[in-house]
């Protein structure tokens, strides 16, 4: 019996020799995964502070949030009748304007400049470039058209533009993320 | 043959090498080099113990708060921190709002893309601390890294700040030549005994601690001092406390490893 | 390839079975590290440093490729995207501690794997061939290290790397054009950063090519051992696995903490301050010195600090420097002594602790040392041993000496008898195949 108990004894201190290298293992392998993630000063620089003062009416600037393009549009009184007009049940991403914008700034629609198709950049927001059949963006990669909600109206795209975090620090001031 | 090749071999280099010891003993004996003034009255870094020393050591925030102090007050005004964010400094205990107030003090330039003039606007807590502009005598270091740039770092740096002094007359008299030039400044434990840098810490309460810490030159030197080992090496503490149960874990492997070892071999003599 | 007596793979599962009779990988593993590997019971722990060596390769590779994935190779931005890791990427001060220290960790152990080889003869017949590859490695490594130290851009990476490729503009006639040719420049700029960065990527895999030869060379006659007298039983062998597999596993934990301790509370004691200070071209540390694994070798170049005949002192430094390493290709043939390790050879062991150990102390301390005296001349004496003892010392002691008996086995060495090998003839078959005689 002894012996049995010996033999035991021994093969768990073998067991757990391994495994204690599989833990080193394990330990090793997770800072190696980590350091792949966004660094410190990636994280630091994601949030964007705009100056929206010299966007007109019917104007759209591109800023950068994230290495990415943001839209900020202003729209026309006439922009927004025609994106109220929609039927929102009709949409394939139903959102109304007013949940796609702050209360008391619906002129402001800020979104990203990246299609939710495949991630091209939608033309529209820049001075002459077209604005798709809905008035609002066209992306030219797979001719999805965005309406000036920047909805999703016609072609593959699954999504609205998507409405990025953001915030007005004052009136002519809005910071993103 | 080949060991007679091989011998020859040996004697071309060893020949040649008695030769180089034998002219270099004879000039060593015949043309003794001078002594330098650098070589007989340059002094290694004073003894000074920081916190953030040893196995355990931390880094006293307080301290580091008082040199950003330092810093700030009175070396920023020649030495820039480049590898410094403002972001960074919420690791020495300030909150968002006093790291934004930080940053908004220093004037970072800015590219105009528009008119290709480089402005400045106030920083942000995304900023590194701006390059700062110097027309005078030598060219201050990036401070960022000089606790680890020079021999003992964190010790010279105190060393240097608070060892200005008159030239000795000792060493006048025996290198009449080495009198220091105009514009430089006598510190031993500079390599070169002579820098262009004034002394900065002048006189005691220099600056204003908020902690009620009195200011003196040797404070100062300190704090600043400390401060320079955290922008020196920021993760200083991360890495010392990874380390122990690292080790802890380590050791407890390698004891199980022994252990098995001496089982697997168990009697095989070897 | 074998010893008789090595075991053969037999596949346990269906599946391993199904393996073996298309990519017989399992197989080669366990001919390789495994049970089919019989390997001499008597190996000390000098005998851990060839694994401990690989186990150093993975991890610089492994960290390697983690830096790189931070690094930007130019001149520019080179020395601030090496901090950017160390101050921002998640862990990135472990990743760059761990290969800087890593490189210092690879050269410990191989200058012990190497001297180890030294005092037990371990390069002479049928070794030669692992000897030679091992040569070359160690050369290999070298050049990646160095190369590796230009990458951060600091002073000492500028400095050095202008240092040694000046070293082959003291080649005559062809010395500056080669200079040129290797800088891609007139001075270290961004060709040369980005083709040493492109080279230090690519010399590891190539060490590992080398590395799988050294093996391979080394399994054909197997490993040597203390008593320098081959294999002639199996009872002279343990199978690799698991005897030396648990040795090896926990010499490994061994290193780890000596290792980890070094990473996490020493870190930068085996750097050089001024790599800390972006290179500057228009203006030289005033001490120069490359890292402490080549100072040997840097302190044989500084020795010659007098022409020689026609020989200018600068070529006459290089040669040297580069003979000093050459030399060991041609060891196994200038030991002609019949016995292999050291311990059965009282003249050779005299050398070897009392000229060779000396010797490479003093290069290493001086060749870390100001370029001043008394350092040249320490130097210059230790250095005029190094090649007297190559060259000079091995060729004669090992004709004149009388070596000490050798046990008649590995196994009546270490149990004082030994019944099954007296049953053989003196010279056994095994000797014979592999053609000691």
């Amino acid at each position: 019996m002894a012996e049995a108990d010996g033999v035991r004894r021994r093969d768990f201190i073998n067991i757990a020799a391994v495994s204690a290298a599989g833990v080193a293992g394990v330990g090793i392998v997770v800072p190696l995964v980590s350091q792949m993630s966004a660094s410190a000063d990636v994280l630091a620089a994601s949030s964007t502070e705009i100056d929206i003062s010299s966007i007109q009416p019917g104007q759209a600037i591109k800023a950068i949030f994230r290495k990415q393009p943001v839209f900020v549009r202003n729209l026309t009184p006439h922009e927004i009748t025609e994106a109220n007009k929609v039927d929102v049940s009709s949409l394939r991403d139903p959102q109304t304007l007013e949940e796609r914008t702050k209360e008391g700034k619906e002129n402001w629609l800020i979104t990203m400049g990246v299609c939710t198709h495949l991630g091209c950049v939608p033309l529209g927001a820049g001075e002459g470039e077209p604005r798709g059949e809905f008035g609002g963006y066209f992306c030219p990669c797979h001719g999805s058209s965005y309406d000036t909600a920047a909805r999703i109206r016609k072609g593959p795209a699954p999504k609205n533009l998507e409405v990025p975090d953001y915030a007005f620090t004052t009136d002519t001031v809005v910071k993103i993320g | 043959m080949a060991r007679i090749l091989s011998i020859l071999v040996g004697l071309f280099f060893t020949v040649a090498l008695a030769w180089s010891f034998g002219k270099g003993a004879y000039q060593q004996i015949t043309e003794p080099p001078a002594a330098t003034a650098e070589h007989e009255f340059h002094l290694l870094p004073k003894e000074v113990s920081f916190a953030s020393d040893g196995a355990f050591g931390k880094f006293d925030r307080q301290q580091l708060q008082r040199g950003f102090q330092v810093y700030k007050e009175v070396c920023s005004v020649c030495h820039a921190i480049r590898h410094v964010a403002f972001r960074d400094l919420a690791a020495l205990g300030y909150n968002d709002a006093e790291v934004k107030a930080i940053a908004k003090g220093f004037q970072v330039p800015v590219y105009n893309n528009a008119t290709g003039e480089v402005n400045t606007r106030e920083g942000m807590t995304t900023d590194y601390f701006p390059p700062v502009m110097y027309g005078g005598q030598g060219t201050p270091p990036d401070l960022s890294l000089i606790t680890k740039a020079r021999h003992e770092g964190p010790a010279y740096v105190y060393s240097l700040l608070t060892g200005y002094q008159d030239q000795p007359a000792e060493l006048l008299k025996k290198f009449p030549d080495s009198k220091t030039p105009d514009g430089l400044h006598y510190n031993p434990y500079f390599a070169n005994l002579n820098l262009a840098m004034p002394p900065p810490l002048t006189a005691d309460g220099q600056v204003t601690y908020s902690d009620g810490t009195k200011a003196t030159k040797d404070q100062m030197a300190k704090d600043v001092s400390a401060f320079l080992i955290w922008t020196a090496e920021p993760k200083l503490e991360k890495r010392k406390q990874t380390g122990w149960p690292v080790l802890g874990f380590l050791l407890f492997a390698t004891i199980l490893g022994y252990m098995s070892y001496r089982n697997i071999w168990a009697g095989k003599k070897h | 390839m074998s010893f008789p007596w090595a075991k053969e793979y037999k596949p346990s599962h269906p599946f391993m079975q199904w393996m073996d009779d298309r990519l017989p990988l399992p197989r080669l593993v366990y001919n390789s590290v495994g049970g089919g590997y019989p390997v001499p019971r008597n190996l000390n722990y000098f005998w851990n440093f060839g694994f401990l060596a690989a186990l150093c390769l993975v991890l610089q590779i492994v960290t390697g490729i983690v830096m790189a994935m931070h690094y930007a190779a130019n001149t520019q931005v080179a020395f601030d995207t090496v901090e950017q890791t160390v101050r921002d990427v998640n862990w990135g001060w472990m990743m760059r501690y761990a290969h800087a220290n890593g490189a210092s960790a690879f050269f410990v152990v191989i200058y012990v794997h190497i001297f180890r080889g030294f005092f037990y003869g371990s390069y002479k017949a049928p070794r030669e061939m692992v000897w030679l590859l091992g040569v070359v490695i160690f050369l290999l490594m070298m050049a990646t290290a160095f190369m590796g130290y230009v990458l951060p851009w600091g002073q000492m990476s500028f400095w050095g790397a202008k240092v040694i490729t000046g070293l082959f503009g003291a080649i005559p006639f062809v010395g500056e054009p080669l200079q040129q040719w290797l800088l891609g420049g007139f001075a270290p700029d961004n060709a040369a950063l980005n083709r040493f960065f492109s080279l230090h990527y690519l010399l590891p895999f190539v060490i590992v090519g080398v590395v799988i030869l050294h093996i391979w060379a080394l399994h054909i006659p197997g490993s040597s051992n203390p008593t320098g007298v081959e294999v002639k039983t199996e009872s002279d062998t343990v199978p690799f696995y698991p005897y030396y597999v648990a040795k090896d596993g926990w010499a490994i934990g061994v290193f780890a903490i000596l290792f980890c301790t070094a990473l996490f509370f020493f870190p930068n004691a085996l750097g050089h301050p001024d790599n800390y200070i972006p290179a500057n071209p228009m203006s030289t540390p005033a001490h120069i010195v490359p890292e402490w694994y080549f100072w040997p070798f840097y302190a044989i170049l500084r020795a010659f600090t007098q022409d020689f005949f026609f020989i200018p002192a600068k070529l006459m430094g290089v040669l040297a420097m580069f003979g000093a390493i050459l030399v060991w290709f041609f060891l196994p043939w200038l030991d002609r002594s019949p016995v292999r390790s050291g311990s059965y050879r009282p003249l050779y062991r005299k050398f070897f602790f009392f000229g060779l150990i000396p010797a490479m102390a003093v290069l290493f301390y001086c060749g870390g040392a100001p370029a001043a005296e008394p350092y040249v001349m320490f130097s210059q004496i230790a250095a005029l041993y190094y090649f007297a003892h190559f060259l000079i010392v091995i060729p004669i002691v090992s004709a004149i000496e009388k070596p000490d008996p050798l046990p008649f086995s590995i196994t009546e060495s270490v149990l004082g008898h030994d019944e099954g090998a007296q049953l053989r003839p003196a010279h056994g078959a095994t000797e014979a195949v592999h053609g000691e005689a």
